[in-house]
């Protein structure tokens, strides 16, 4: 049956005020069923508070014979890293 | 309490327990046999909620009666004729969508009285309710789904699902069949009126099933008696599976 159900990417976000992470795939007949599915699949031990879903084919990849074009040039510009700031005691999670 | 009061309140406690144990149990069968993988992690979840909830009921049934036997001791060692579960939840699993109407009418059923329970003078009954309706609301939301989807699915899945409701559905008079049990606890404000939950329970089921382009089937007068330990030849097999590990060694633990 699920090979008939198409693919969604699952995103969950695990605590308020945390981004939505991808945690995996699962198959299912619409959205309304991806989320229930990664409800019960992806949230068993208590992981997220929300959930997103997506149909995987909606999503636009970058080809990874790019990647040479794409983030080589970024390797030596070493400035743009935040490392030159002295970061306050005070400052969390950074 | 009196001893009368106290026997009653025991036997309503252990048919809750009953029913949510003997349908977790079902479920729990499912597991590496369901049509999808996503499915059968929904099925077992929904057996799991189940055994929890039969857990504290069949723990506190333990203590009203008051004869040191504990949640494993009911579960294990009281053959068929002393459970008291609704008919309706030891039927066999049947296809997918079998087990999906089976579900489906009895997840209305609990959403009704664990509602009612929430206003139990037994604050020990409304906690357990309080935590069970939360389980229960998503269980009627996934039984309630998938009959939209079967019943208003192919022409495969629509026969299906409305043959498994026209079998099934005879044992939902006994849902709401109050006896003496049901009486005196309503009398003392322990247990909602079965009577008065019919009305709800029909109007949420016949919502989804006109949703699901299915046809509620008539009444039947035909009655059941589960709850007061007569059963359907199907209990006692799925007893013996249950029970194997506990009656071959008793006490055995993890």
């Amino acid at each position: 049956m699920s090979n008939d159900w198409p693919l969604y990417e699952v995103f969950i976000r695990s605590r308020s005020g945390l981004e939505h992470k991808h945690v995996g795939s699962l198959h299912a007949a619409d959205a309304a069923m991806a989320v229930e599915h990664a409800r019960d699949v992806y949230t068993r031990r208590q992981e997220g508070v929300s959930i997103w879903v997506v149909r995987s084919s909606d999503i636009v990849a970058s080809d990874p014979t790019d990647a040479d074009a794409l983030f080589e040039p970024a390797r030596d510009k070493v400035y743009r890293h935040p490392t030159f700031y002295a970061i306050p005691d005070e400052v969390k999670n950074l | 309490m009196s001893g009368q009061e106290q026997e009653a309140l025991f036997r309503y406690v252990l048919r809750l327990g009953d029913t949510s144990l003997v349908l977790g149990q079902r479920l729990a069968e499912w597991v590496g046999h369901s049509p999808a993988l996503e499915e059968d992690l929904g099925l077992a979840n929904l057996s799991l909620d189940l055994i929890g909830q039969a857990r504290l009921l069949l723990s506190y049934a333990g203590e009203i009666e008051g004869k040191q036997r504990d949640e494993d001791e009911l579960a294990f060692f009281r053959d068929a004729p002393a459970f008291v579960n609704l008919t309706l939840v030891e039927q066999p699993n049947g296809d997918f969508g079998r087990t999906i109407v089976r579900q489906f009418l009895l997840d209305a059923w609990q959403l009704e009285v664990y509602e009612g329970l929430l206003e139990s003078k037994d604050t020990r009954l409304a906690s357990v309710a309080a935590k069970a309706i939360k389980e229960t609301r998503y269980h009627f939301r996934f039984s309630s789904g998938w009959m939209v989807r079967l019943g208003d699915g192919t022409e495969e899945s629509h026969r299906r699902v409305q043959d498994a409701l026209n079998d099934l559905w005879r044992f939902t008079t006994e849902l709401f069949a109050a006896d003496e049990v049901d009486d005196a606890l309503v009398a003392a404000g322990i247990a909602p009126d079965l009577a008065a939950l019919k009305p709800k329970w029909l109007a949420r089921v016949g919502e989804v099933l006109k949703e699901a382009t299915l046809v509620q089937p008539a009444p039947v007068a035909y009655q059941w008696h589960g709850k007061r330990g007569v059963h359907t030849e199907h209990l006692g097999h799925m007893l013996t599976e249950m029970q194997h590990l506990q009656r071959t060694y008793p006490g055995a633990r993890w």
